[in-house]
């Protein structure tokens, strides 16, 4: 019996490559016969493109191409994940700081850049709107044309979607103490170390593009639809992505760079710099009011909650953001009376998009901060009014939904007594608790194909993407479980859509519970077939022989896999081959399409120290315990929490767009906007995980890469409020904004 | 941009003669000219530390420096830590301590701290910290890194 490899933290595989520079992310491919692209944008948001002049630009040498949308088959096809709103590049009007107007081409990146500042554009800027109250004013001008959205009666107005849920009857509801305040939650962007890059290259009647993108399936899908090419004929390459956190979901550039490509019969290739990732995505600003309803004796009797989310210019994914962020923002409680009014707010910003917790942080924010407030009214401990309402094991917390899925107050007892909750604080410290939950993926579609070669190596074909949470590393430990196989036999190979099967996509924390259930059951089908081996082999009943992490049970021995594979096989050799689909149908009477495959449960506590002459917040301690069922790679599990953690902090006390007056990102790049240095971490970070088997994925798991960063904000709010005895509803926590609130309270 | 100034550089022992135009940064010459990727390419601005190279012993952001600057420099990238084949202790520290996530900026902080565990062999938690902190890791793998730093150094104490 071989050694159990899962609940072990081998080392990562892909590795190598990162610690040595070999790891070819995109931007690191060099293709023969390559264009080097630039985008031309203008220097506001909202303009009316009146005409392009390209002919000093091409006249430079070495440049190829400038494409804008006169260029383009008329009308312009547009694309996006839920409506089909986005032009491939800005049609007569630009809508944000940041829209391209025309993409140039050239043998170098000199002449590109070049070439670029020579496209003149004549425009006129247009009035527009880039913040919730402009949005929301009636005479504000439209950021979507009206004819995009047919019978929508919102069409007339910015709100792009409303998204009401709820249960119970919170206006007949009747509370001993009411507690309603507003929240605003700022707009950052993923910073992702890697900026975006795509490279698109003719390929024979087709063509092959790579991206950074996370789902390459449905990268594949846009480009064929925009170039009207079967699937089979549009390759999407997929390197592992150097850090995605959701920015690297969807279609951005590519079905422009795709077209350039075609047009000039050559390759092209377009990195962005940071500041164009900053104008490329973010994640959605939110207001949000809560009114919170409790009794007495601490028992929740309502949550109402209004939210309107501040998306961009281009729905992408942000209006599912917004519904199924807000869907759970009612907590991991259980409220009689709930009433969730969320709306997606465009306007002419950055198109924001899907961001690690998906919609979910802007919520927990504020609804976690006015539980605080309630339990400060009835004179209730923080942490006694969260166990007094949580749902427990079974739970249906939300009505007609997923039943709890854990026994979360496991989760919270434990963070509570990792921060020594109700021990003496020094003066200037406190402390905070907050809980978050997340609903998991809701569809879900994903196909694996595992090869047992004939010497018992094998190779993994999976079209997840590993962007650092490590889906590699955990599927190689599934393989190697199952097939005997020692890890570093074992070959993860993503993607490439010609020769990896059909995932639907990289999001939602689903891989190691979608594709991991996927590549088992290829695992398990390939076991099936070397027990069939077996007993032709030894003449024994099929149903008498067992397979069992790679090991081989006749009635009177053991075998390993390889002992049945090589004779089984026989002199030709082959392979064996298994197949893995993991299907999670829609389901249309679900407010959400479907129930949640799991929910992610994290509770995060702090202690926090406030220098009273700067303002300055000091993590002293952060705790972050989250409910993962089982831990697979336990390392790769810490790292994430940590990271998810240290990322939360980042819109917690410091990262925010600032915009000047015509919309323009004031802070574009890494001078002016910080986000959380090796200088900037908790003088103690202690993450732990619960363990109880009981989730879906292999082996018990759970999904987990979000949860820790659900409620960091709520949780250092909280601390902070305690230290200096006075709330701040708005985030970031920056030295400035508690140094005021800390003068408004010595002045009040 | 026509003209071009000749360099000679050695980068990671061997000696290279380059024809560069006076607006190139040694980034652009180690990625573009040298085919060397491991040095990434981020904010171009000298504040993420993704370009972070070895010149002279000392760390730069390659991203900062001209190419024409270089010339006559010895420069070591993250191609060059591992010889024959084989891991430095700081790339295999990095790896067992689970320092590499999606690992952009692995390459940056593997030239930052083998340049400060060549300053400094035995560095204190905040030193490292401190001596990291021009080099971002969205993925938060700051406290993996320090303790790959922490290793490393204990490691070198014992052998
Ligand atoms: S790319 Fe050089 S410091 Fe960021
Ligand atoms: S490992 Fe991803 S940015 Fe550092």
């Amino acid at each position: 019996m071989s050694a159990t490899i899962i609940g072990t933290s081998p080392n990562r595989v892909g590795g190598i490559g990162r610690v040595t520079g070999s790891q070819q992310y995109v931007a690191d491919l060099r293709l023969a016969d390559v264009l080097e692209a630039r985008l031309v944008t203008l220097d506001c948001a909202r303009a009316r493109i009146i005409s392009i002049d390209a002919s000093a630009a091409l006249a430079l040498p070495g440049v190829r191409l400038v494409m804008t949308a006169a260029d383009l088959p008329q009308p312009v096809p547009r694309f996006g994940p839920q409506l089909e709103d986005r032009p491939v590049i800005a049609v007569g009007e630009t809508k944000y700081h940041g829209d391209p107007v025309a993409i140039v081409a050239a043998e170098t990146k000199d002449a590109a850049d070049a070439a670029a500042a020579l496209v003149r554009v004549e425009y006129e800027e247009l009035p527009a709107v880039f913040t919730l109250a402009a949005a929301l004013d009636p005479a504000a001008p439209l950021v979507q044309d009206p004819a995009l959205r047919p019978g929508d009666r919102l069409a007339s107005t910015n709100v792009l979607r409303e998204h009401p849920i709820g249960w119970g009857d919170v206006d007949a509801a009747v509370a001993d103490v009411v507690v309603e305040h507003t929240y605003t939650f700022p707009m950052v962007t993923h910073f992702a170390i890697e900026p975006h890059a795509y490279i698109a290259a003719p390929d024979g009647d087709g063509i092959a593009v790579w991206s950074t993108i996370q789902h390459p399936n449905w990268l594949q899908k846009v480009i064929a639809k925009v170039l009207g090419m079967p699937l089979a004929k549009v390759r999407v390459f997929a390197p592992d992505p150097g850090g995605g956190f959701g920015g690297k979901q969807h279609a951005k550039y590519e079905p422009l760079v795709a077209l350039a490509a075609i047009r000039a019969g050559r390759p092209v290739r377009l990195v962005l710099s940071l500041e164009e990732t900053f104008q490329a995505v973010r994640r959605a600003s939110c207001e949000v009011r809560v009114r919170t309803g409790v009794n007495r004796d601490g028992a929740l009797v309502f949550e109402d909650i209004a939210a309107d989310y501040l998306i961009g210019a281009y729905a992408d994914i942000a209006d599912r953001v917004v519904g199924k962020g807000s869907y759970p923002a009612a907590g991991p409680y259980t409220v009689p009376n709930v009433r969730i009014l969320a709306r997606s707010v465009l306007s002419h910003t950055v198109p924001s998009t899907a961001f690690r917790g998906f919609g979910n942080p802007q919520v927990n924010w504020a609804v976690e901060s006015n539980l605080d407030e309630a339990a400060l009214a009835i004179g209730m401990d923080r942490l006694e009014i969260r166990l007094r309402n949580i749902a427990h094991r079974g739970d249906a917390f939300i009505p007609f939904d997923t039943p709890a899925d854990g026994e979360w107050s496991q989760t919270v007892t434990r963070a509570a007594e990792l921060i020594g909750w109700g021990s003496p604080l020094p003066p200037g410290r406190g402390r905070g608790i907050a809980l978050g939950i997340k609903s998991g993926p809701t569809t879900g579609l994903s196909y694996s194909t595992v090869r047992l070669l004939g010497d018992g190596s094998v190779i993994v074909f999976a079209g997840t993407s590993d962007m650092g949470q490590g889906a590699r590393t955990v599927f190689a430990q599934i393989a190697a479980q199952e097939l005997g196989a020692p890890l570093d036999w074992v070959t993860v190979v993503m993607g490439d859509t010609a020769i990896v099967p059909y995932d639907q996509q990289t999001s939602a924390s689903r891989s190691t519970v979608l594709m991991g259930n996927s590549v088992l059951m290829a695992c398990r089908s390939i076991q099936a077939q070397l027990r069939t081996m077996a007993a032709r082999l030894h003449a024994v009943d099929e149903a008498l022989v067992g397979v069992d992490r790679g090991v081989v049970h006749l009635p009177d021995r053991d075998l390993s896999v390889i002992d049945v594979l090589k004779p089984g096989l026989g002199r030709l050799g082959g392979e064996l081959t298994g197949n893995g689909e993991v299907r999670k149908d829609a389901d249309p009477s679900h407010p959400l399409s479907g129930a949640p495959a799991f929910f992610e449960f994290n509770c995060t506590a702090i202690e926090a120290e406030v220098d009273r002459e700067t303002g300055d917040v000091t993590i002293v301690r952060h705790v972050t315990v989250s409910d993962v069922g089982r831990a697979l790679n336990p390392l790769q599990v810490r790292t994430q929490d940590e990271g998810a953690a240290i990322q939360g902090l980042g819109h917690t006390l410091m990262e925010h767009y600032i915009f000047d007056e015509v919309g323009r990102i004031r802070n574009l790049g890494a001078i002016d906007y910080r986000i959380p240095t090796s200088m900037d971490l908790p003088l103690d970070l202690v993450s732990e995980t619960i363990e109880n088997a009981d989730g879906p994925g292999p082996y018990g798991s759970k999904g987990m890469s979000e949860g820790a960063l659900l409620c960091v904000a709520a949780a250092v709010g909280a601390a902070v409020r305690e230290a200096i005895r006075v709330p701040i509803r708005d985030l970031p926590l920056t030295p400035e904004r508690v140094w005021r609130a800390l003068q408004e309270r010595e002045t009040a | 941009m026509a003209e071009t100034h000749r360099i000679e550089v050695t980068v990671n022992g061997l000696p290279r003669m380059l024809e560069v135009p006076p607006h190139h940064t040694l980034l652009d010459v180690l990625r573009d000219d040298l085919r060397l990727t491991g040095a990434k390419e981020c904010c171009l601005v000298g504040e993420c530390g993704a370009c972070t190279v070895i010149v002279d012993g000392r760390t730069v952001d390659s991203c900062l420096v001209l190419a024409v600057e270089a010339d006559g420099c010895e420069i070591t990238t993250v191609e060059g830590l591992a010889q024959d084949g084989s891991l430095d202790p700081l790339q295999r520290a990095f790896l067992d301590e689970g320092a590499a996530q999606c690992g952009f900026c692995i390459p940056g902080q593997l030239m930052a701290a083998h340049a400060l565990l060549a300053g400094n062999p035995h560095p204190t938690v905040a030193e490292i910290q401190e001596g990291l902190a021009g080099n971002l890791c969205r993925c938060g793998s700051y406290l993996q890194i320090t303790d790959a730093v922490l290793a490393t150094a204990a490691e070198g104490t014992r052998r």
